[in-house]
């Protein structure tokens, strides 16, 4: 085996090593912080990071070991790293308004309400969010 | 071989994640905490499908990690939504 082929691999491995803690890190955090909002930080974050950082791994090792490129692996990358804020986003809005009273909700700041509560979609409060906490 | 290592203790660490998601899917105090921990177990299987595909030395499953990824997605927009309007597309 040459230098450049244990150089690749052990790069390879390192990649794969910090992955998988990232991703250990994000799963415990889930379990592990108090209230929602901050569990919403630990698998959006490092999760994100520790599958973006397997995907690399895996480029590398296709490209430089197997023989093979492929870009399969950079296109998820970006998906997950698109994702992951829109996510976060919704489920932290889910969150608020399931959770916090409707006259405790921080100002929107352009002079109307919150668009969940929005008069004209009769749909809100469908039982599966408690109606005396949102009305 | 040290490849070798490596790559179980990613199985490893990314297996344990995904079985805390599971209790954290079961035992969780509201429904948001649920749709969370469903997203990061998407995650954490296209991380695992990725790695298999490593293991197995075959560039077939790249599709299957990208369509998971796509459909945790979209599944976890989806429920999103229907917690804050009662409705997916209004």
């Amino acid at each position: 085996m040459t230098g450049i082929d244990l150089i690749t691999e052990y790069m390879i491995a390192a990649l794969l090593v910090i992955g998988g803690v990232f991703a250990l890190v994000g799963s415990f955090g889930l379990l592990k912080l108090r209230d929602t909002m901050q569990r919403l930080h630990a698998p959006t974050k490092a999760s994100t990071v520790g599958v973006g950082s397997a995907l690399i791994a895996s480029m590398l090792y296709f490209h430089l070991i197997a023989g093979k490129t492929s870009w399969h692996e950079l296109m998820i990358t970006l998906f997950i790293f698109l994702t992951a804020p829109i996510t976060a986003n919704f489920i932290a809005k889910a969150q608020m308004h399931s959770a916090v009273a409707r006259k405790d909700l921080p100002d929107t700041g352009v002079g109307t309400d919150w668009a969940t509560y929005d008069p004209e979609v009769k749909s809100v409060g469908s039982g599966l969010v408690d109606p005396t906490i949102i009305r | 071989m040290i490849l070798e290592y490596a790559l179980t203790f990613a199985f490893l660490c990314f297996g344990l994640g995904l079985a805390m998601n599971v209790y954290r899917v079961f035992r969780a105090p509201g429904v948001p905490d649920r749709i969370l921990a469903l997203d990061t177990m998407v995650i954490n299987v296209t991380a695992l499908i990725v790695l298999y595909g490593i293991k197995t030395k075959s560039g077939l499953n790249f599709e299957a990690a990208l369509l998971f990824a796509m459909t945790g997605f979209v599944s976890t927009v989806a429920y999103c939504k229907f917690i804050l309007r009662g409705d997916i597309i209004e």
